[in-house]
């Protein structure tokens, strides 16, 4: 393969993973990284470099669009971004002292079991929220403009704590596992905080982007971010995230949760191999 | 409880203005990292005109051991010798950089909205940030 073809080949696998990774608020290191690997055999610290770049592309080629059409929840993010943050701290400390074998196990089952609670729950999008006061203080209630209706959506958010507390525990998991948890952002906030699909996975988006920035800079420093892969995929995620954000309007709330749902088993039955056959 | 009587919010249009601001910021820092990356890989691909023709330099390109700029040193250093690789890595810089600037300007806007809790609750995220980055830094 020359150099030119690489390039548009990567280039053509991030265009899809960025319009993946916006639509469903996961970053897109989900295809990036086992087709830079499997497919063209390229070392796995340049893939994760490269997956680092593609969720931070994915998140700000998306979330230029969502802040104007407020479908992602400013809000809501920075006062989730509190318990990420501290979680994905307390990870990296934890993670030399735990079994990721375990970990990766545990993950999996809890992922495939969120996944059939999102089933079960696909058509509660009309039951009434329940009121939460702190989300009340803090004024998490937002609205958005929802092209497929055509109209403003006003929506409430509730257990705000709990989803602050899910937040703590998802970037643990990111930081013991280093992988991003975009499949447990967007989960915690449609299961618990009963937020919007859309609305949840536009929120995920421009979160995992703020904290994958945050580590991006060691891994730069370490040489792990190789120009020659992570500007084919740079480019093509940032094309396809754009695209993947006019889209998201569009899109039918129910359709898009059934896509997540599929996703979300097949990070699922991913996280329980790496668990099985760790390498 | 159509509206939390807590506090009066801010005028709709001041808050829609700020919103306005970040989104204009990120686009500004996507559109600036992604011409910087076209034009850093078309002038690679000028400089190197067998990229076009040998296998063998992709191999080269991919392998653990090959040499690109990683510190800020050797990247400017290979911007000023208009290297194409040194170009990417400044488009990439940008792009890493645009979600912190992000966070920053959102602890504006919330002084700007006068959210006292916000305020807070983003200094500290964008303080953690920068932790992260820095124990990161130490362990590398």
């Amino acid at each position: 393969m020359t150099p030119l073809v690489f390039t548009l080949v990567v280039f053509g696998i991030s265009l899809a993973a960025g319009l993946l990774g916006s639509l469903l608020g996961l970053g897109g290191g989900l295809v990036v990284v086992p087709a830079l690997t499997l497919l063209l055999g390229i070392d796995i610290r340049f893939a994760i470099g490269a997956s680092i770049v593609s969720v931070i592309a994915t998140s700000s080629g998306a979330a230029a669009a969502y802040v104007r059409e407020r479908m992602s929840n400013l809000r809501v993010a920075m006062f989730l971004e509190v318990g990420t943050t501290t979680g994905a701290l307390s990870g990296a400390y934890l993670a030399g002292h735990v079994h990721t074998r375990w970990l990766f196990m545990i993950f999996g089952l809890v992922l495939a079991f969120s996944a059939l609670e999102m089933f079960r729950h696909r058509h509660s999008d009309q039951s009434p929220v329940p009121p939460d006061a702190l989300a009340d203080k803090l004024r998490l209630h937002d609205s958005y403009f929802d092209q497929s209706l055509n109209k403003d959506v006003a929506y409430r958010v509730t257990h705000a704590r709990l989803g602050l507390a899910l937040m703590y525990v998802a970037g643990c998991v990111s930081g013991m596992l280093g992988i991003g948890s975009g499949s447990l952002k967007v989960t915690a906030m449609d299961l618990a905080m009963r937020m919007p699909i859309k609305v949840s996975t536009a929120t995920s988006n421009f979160m995992i982007g703020v904290t994958a920035a945050a580590s991006a800079g060691v891994y730069f420093a370490r040489g792990d971010i190789n120009p020659f892969i992570a500007a084919p995929v740079a480019a093509g995620v940032l094309v396809g995230a754009v695209g993947g954000s006019r889209l998201l309007g569009r899109i039918r709330n129910q359709l898009l949760r059934t896509v997540f749902i599929v996703v979300l088993l097949f990070i699922a039955l991913q996280m329980l191999w790496k668990g099985v056959h760790p390498s | 409880m159509n509206e939390p009587a807590s506090r009066p919010n801010p005028p709709a249009e001041l808050v829609h203005k700020v919103e306005l601001i970040i989104s204009n910021i990120l686009r500004g820092g996507v559109i600036l990292s992604l011409l910087l990356i076209v034009s850093g890989t078309t002038l690679s691909f000028v400089h190197h005109s067998d990229y076009l023709s040998r296998p063998s330099d992709t191999k080269r390109l991919i392998s653990s051991k090959t040499e690109f700029p990683h510190t800020l040193k050797e990247t400017l250093a290979g911007v000023r010798q208009d290297r194409g690789q040194a170009v990417i890595v400044v488009g990439l810089l940008a792009l890493i950089a645009t979600p912190v600037i992000r966070v920053g300007v959102s602890i504006v806007a919330f002084v700007i909205e006068k959210d006292a809790i916000f305020v807070a609750l983003t200094t500290l995220v964008f303080a953690l940030l920068l932790l992260s980055f820095f124990l990161g830094k130490a362990e590398g």
